[in-house]
């Protein structure tokens, strides 16, 4: 078994120095009745590389990968062009298999790299600091929604029906079972809510997301001002960051938290996960942040360093009175995420921001050509809804059958309601080819009559 | 009056009806370097035993209890600037907060210096 | 106040600056030891380290935002990008490259055939949200993981959703909660947890709105089964109990404690993060476990990625499979389905944005496979083994805290190394300069100075007699009074002691341009 160093003679030997007859007998604290007599039934025994690789190879064969089609697929998850270096960097074993740095002195390499997604996540946000990284951008929000309730010492947060879905579901779990209040909005497709009028002195939060899941930018600036002369603070999600390249960032509107995605970065689609959830607050609220945090210190020679800091607000040393349970961060992909933005740059990074605005609004105006399709978003960044003549799951799973992922069909996120809006995220990796593509196999289904 | 001991750690001096609050000594030598305060804001209402503020060194949190029940009326600002102060003048400087009595009774139930002293070196 | 007289040395203590770190050339580095600044220090406007097609002409349509004036990012070409994260990556113990034995982390081998399965195409390029007819490979390797879990845990149900074992917590008891209001049973305001227990345990069932009422442990390290009937009542909702537990020992009373807590009405929570002690001969169904969090990065060998990606699926007994969230896979007439949306079923509501942390499902089955049956009972007897091998090895020279057998870790206290001025944390540096990472230091709670040694399977006799043989020199010498030596180690790392007290006090958490930074500094 090749990941198993002890041999038959090692394993003797040892048995004689820890004075026992077996390896059985060192499980005798194991009641007898729960002991299996040896290994388990049910499952095969081991297998070699050659075998492993043919039995999932086979597997992942029957999934059409995003690559080989036409894809347009968004909803908080983006498919991006993501640079060799990244996943060459990512798979050192000094990355890959080190644990948590617990003893900075020979986790340098680790702390540093965080000191600098910190700094990266606050400049793109624009906002003062930013943690370590959290699971997701949906438990990032959860966890801003918890972090409002316990700066503001309010119970009831304000959820815009521009949130995801699954945002909404992740943050309305917790304040069932944590024990607050979350008010959300139905689905604004088209936008039109009044946030402001659903603040009282009992809210702690209104979250909005930009852009938000149709879609659709907007400045928040007014919002930010109002919320906070309410006694509230604003908390501005993000799920597509390459946005963020482009747009006026969260922290210039005045939020006071951005709990972001940052999957865009370096992170494949990976069937949804893992991802890196972004967190970023303003600089007074840094002691009620969750999550891990990384400060610049020096060592006894003088020299800078790094080290895990402010870890008194978790769980291993607050116990229950913790700021948040969470006990790991998603670091990996927060070093995915931080060798893609550096590799970007300044330069880089406005340049692929614009290229997917730009191939977004061409999309649009193809689409809109379309007969019978109408795209409802003013503004946008990389991803709009459109509006078909019919229902849009049934149009996604034909154009499908035709090798085109032709977005998410709203209804997916939302069961029973808005059937004919179809979501369509626009990114680099499509070409002027995908895109006539998917116009022309859309105008074909739209005008077959093929489909009620 | 002199100074009132809790088995918790916590030092009281009463002037008047206002008593001021700190840590021992001793709770800050056993707390090592304290990096951060957490003090209740004026205006507060304290019960007797009940948590009334949080000290932090790097690896541990600490809750100070309220030693009396009574209103906030001051907290130790230069505490929050400078924390270090509970290492270097636990029982002067380092003070956290000057509470309101409500009961001046509670008093009675306190430890002076040389019980304090006595129940140190007993339990540690 | 409350005192946590554990609270370990965080600054430098005075003995450390004696040692002449600098090396007296002229660019700082050492050898091999390259210093690396900071990526803002290396900036030079309009370079790139990507090359992108031109921007289409057209119109923005942005609304009303506008476009933002900068970023302030550096600009790096790709040569530079990767020398700064290859020196960075230098600067890292890693399993890699040697012993880890960090206790109740599981610090073992990657195996590098996972990461190569993670990244084929078929799973890792593909989008959450394309329509399930093009993704019956990927659901098909959810549900296989599923089958693995449930029989390797003897479970009706497992959920794939939580995103590292915290998560997974979160999620058990989140369920426990549903089964108790679903049932109208709402009078039960309170979790028991071992004193010993993680800090997430309390953390969880705290967050979850439960009190939190602790469980003192025996004079051998176990759960005080008296103690625990005396606490179990009617307003008990459940025991969190971590098994192995955090003292490496296994929970002997187990069975009674699972009877008694039914028998009160409460539910069972197993915090699995010791599971790879006992995976594959032991399925803590067996146990009378209600609900239980499997660490895919600890017992099934996914990277801990220096602080994640983790992932943690939960398994439910039949009497909590009602409420498991959402999303899950189940067998539909036209193949796999995915049930997405909690609807009018008993499903407590959502822990994630997507599906779970599908690449870390592709790493764990493919590590499952490559052990099969026969390699997992191998696996976690090996496992047992090490960890009593080196606790043998060990306790004539330290202080062993209770007695063995141990299982997957062996737990020693500070007592050796009373009088000789020499702490637990001394010690974990001295082993630095060893070459050795340490051993988890100060946790679990219950002894004093803990010293916490998990070898895992994967190491060799021979790796285990070299750290044993470092760690009874550096024993005799603590006992030899040489403080010194202790208080300035580590000499040889890249950084020496941090001074984490000056880092806590005053924070700096990112880097500022100076210009900005001046103009702080002169507030």
């Amino acid at each position: 078994m090749r990941y198993l160093p002890l041999t038959e003679a090692d394993r003797q030997s040892m048995l004689e120095a820890v004075r026992a007859t077996s390896v059985e007998d060192l499980f005798r604290d194991v009641p007898k009745a729960a002991q299996l007599a040896g290994p388990i039934g049910g499952l095969p025994n081991h297998m070699g590389e050659l075998e492993v690789e043919r039995l999932l190879g086979t597997m992942a064969a029957k999934n059409l990968t995003a690559g080989s089609v036409p894809s347009f697929l968004g909803a908080g998850a983006y498919r991006h062009h993501v640079p060799a270096t990244v996943d060459h960097l990512v798979q050192r074993g000094e990355f890959l298999t080190a644990y948590t740095p617990y003893q900075p002195e020979v986790s340098q390499g680790t702390l540093q790299v965080l000191f600098e997604f910190q700094t990266q996540v606050a400049l793109l946000t624009g906002m003062d600091v930013a943690n370590a990284s959290m699971y997701d951008g949906a438990t990032s929000c959860a966890e801003a929604v918890m972090m409002a309730n316990r700066v503001t010492r309010r119970k009831k947060a304000i959820l815009s029906g521009g949130l995801h879905p699954h945002y909404r579901d992740v943050t309305t779990t917790d304040a069932r079972f944590i024990g607050f209040e979350a008010v959300a909005l139905p689905a604004a497709p088209t936008g039109g809510e009044d946030l402001l009028a659903l603040v009282d002195d009992k809210t702690s939060c209104v979250v909005v997301q930009n852009p938000d899941v149709f879609g659709h930018v907007r400045d928040y600036t007014d919002l930010a001002a109002a919320c906070q002369a309410k006694g509230a603070l604003l908390i501005v999600v993000v799920t597509e960051a390459l946005s963020l390249g482009l747009l006026t960032p969260p922290g210039d509107m005045g939020a006071d938290i951005v709990a972001a995605e940052g999957q865009s970065f370096g992170n494949a689609l990976n069937f949804g996960g893992p991802y890196v959830g972004l967190f970023a607050v303003k600089d007074k609220y840094v002691r009620q942040m969750p999550g891990r945090l990384c400060g610049e210190t020096v060592d006894a020679d003088g020299r800078r360093g790094f080290v895990l800091t402010l870890s008194t607000r978790e769980q291993h040393i607050r116990r229950e009175k913790a700021t948040s349970n969470i006990c790991t961060n998603s670091g990996l992909c927060a070093l995915a995420f931080s060798i893609h933005v550096s590799l970007l740059g300044e330069a880089g990074i406005t340049q692929l921001a614009q290229l997917n605005h730009a191939k977004a609004v061409q999309m649009a105006d193809k689409l809109a050509a379309v007969p019978g399709v109408e795209v409802l978003n003013d503004g946008f960044f990389n991803e709009f809804t459109v509006k078909l003549p019919k229902p849009a799951a049934a149009v996604v799973e034909d154009l499908a059958k035709r090798r085109i992922l032709g977005g998410v069909p709203v209804s997916r996120l939302y069961p029973g309601e808005m059937e004919d809006l179809l979501l369509v995220a626009v990114t680099e990796t499509n070409t002027d080819a995908d895109m006539d593509a998917f116009a022309a196999a859309l105008t074909e289904i739209l005008g077959s009559g093929v489909l009620a | 009056m002199s100074k009132k001991f809790t088995k918790d750690h916590e030092w009281v001096q009463v002037d008047g009806d206002v008593a001021t609050v700190g840590v021992t000594d001793f709770a800050q030598s056993q707390l090592g370097d304290v990096v951060f305060v957490e003090l209740p804001e004026a205006g507060r209402v304290l019960e007797q035993g009940k948590e009334a503020a949080v000290v932090e060194s790097v690896k541990a949190a600490s809750d100070v209890y309220a030693p009396v029940s009574g209103t906030v009326v001051e907290a130790n600002q230069a505490l929050v600037d400078d924390p270090s102060m509970v290492n270097s003048a636990a029982e002067t400087d380092g003070w956290f907060f000057k509470i309101q009595l409500k009961d001046a009774s509670e008093l009675d139930g306190l430890m002076d210096e040389s019980a304090y002293k006595a129940f140190v070196e007993e339990s540690h | 106040m409350s005192m946590n007289n554990q609270g370990r040395p965080s600054a430098i203590p005075a003995g450390a600056a004696s040692f002449d770190g600098v090396t007296g050339t002229v660019t700082g580095n050492r050898g091999l030891q390259i210093e690396e600044p900071l990526i803002f220090e290396q900036d030079s406007a309009g370079r790139t380290g990507v090359d992108l097609p031109d921007v289409p002409k057209v119109a923005s349509r942005l609304g009303a935002v506008k476009p933002r004036a900068k970023v302030g990012l550096p600009g790096l070409a790709e040569p530079q990008v990767v020398r700064h994260y290859t020196r960075l990556s230098q600067k890292n113990y890693a399993i890699d490259s040697g012993f880890y034995p960090l206790g109740s982390c599981t610090m073992k081998h990657n195996p590098r055939l996972n990461e190569k399965m993670a990244r084929l195409p078929g799973f890792s390029d593909v989008h959450p949200m394309q329509p399930v007819s093009t993704v019956q490979g990927a659901l098909e390797l959810m549900d296989q993981l599923a089958h693995w879990l449930k029989t390797l845990t003897g479970m009706a149900a497992v959920t794939l959703a939580p995103a590292a074992g915290a998560h997974g917590e979160m999620c058990g008891i989140m369920a426990i909660r549903a089964a108790h209001e679903a049932k109208g049973d709402t009078g039960r305001t309170k979790i028991l947890v071992p004193e010993s227990a993680h800090g997430t345990n309390p953390a969880t069932a705290a967050a979850c709105g439960y009190s939190v009422d602790a469980i003192p442990a025996t004079a051998d390290g176990r759960v005080d089964l008296e103690a625990l009937k005396a606490k179990l009542g009617p307003d008990v909702a459940g025991l969190m109990l971590t098994n192995p537990n955090t003292c490496g020992l296994f929970e002997r009373d187990i069975i009674a404690i699972a009877e008694a807590v039914h028998a009160a009405g409460g539910y069972f929570y197993c915090d699995g993060a010791n599971f790879n002690a006992i995976v594959g001969r032991v399925r803590p169904a067996d146990l009378g476990i209600d609900v239980m969090h499997i660490n895919l990065h600890k017992t099934f060998s996914t990277p801990h990625g220096g602080g994640g990606p983790g992932s943690g699926p939960v398994v439910f007994a039949e009497s909590l499979a009602p409420y498991i969230p959402v999303p899950y896979v189940t067998h539909g007439k036209d193949g796999f389905a995915l049930v997405e949306n909690a609807g009018d079923g008993l499903a407590f509501g959502r822990m994630k944005a997507f599906h779970g942390q599908m690449g870390m499902f592709v790493r764990a089955l493919s590590y499952m496979l490559s052990h099969g049956a026969d390699g997992l009972w191998q696996a976690s007897g090996d496992a047992v083994l090490n960890a009593n091998y080196v606790m043998a090895r060990l306790e004539d020279v330290m202080t062993a805290s209770f007695e063995g057998p141990c299982m997957h870790e062996c737990l020693f206290d500070d007592r050796f190394l009373k009088g000789t001025g020499v702490t637990t944390l001394d010690m974990a540096k001295a082993l630095i300069d060893e070459g050795f990472h340490p051993m988890t230091m100060y946790f679990p709670l219950v002894v004093h100075g803990a010293l916490l040694i998990e070898p895992t399977e994967t190491e060799s006799k021979a790796s285990l007699d070299q750290f044993v043989d470092a760690l009874r020199a550096l024993a005799e010498r603590a006992k030899s009074g040489d403080v010194a030596y202790f208080q300035a180690a580590p000499r040889l790392t890249p950084r020496r002691r941090l001074d984490e007290t000056a880092a806590a006090r005053k924070p700096v958490l990112r880097w500022t341009p100076p210009v900005v930074a001046e103009a702080l500094a002169a507030e």
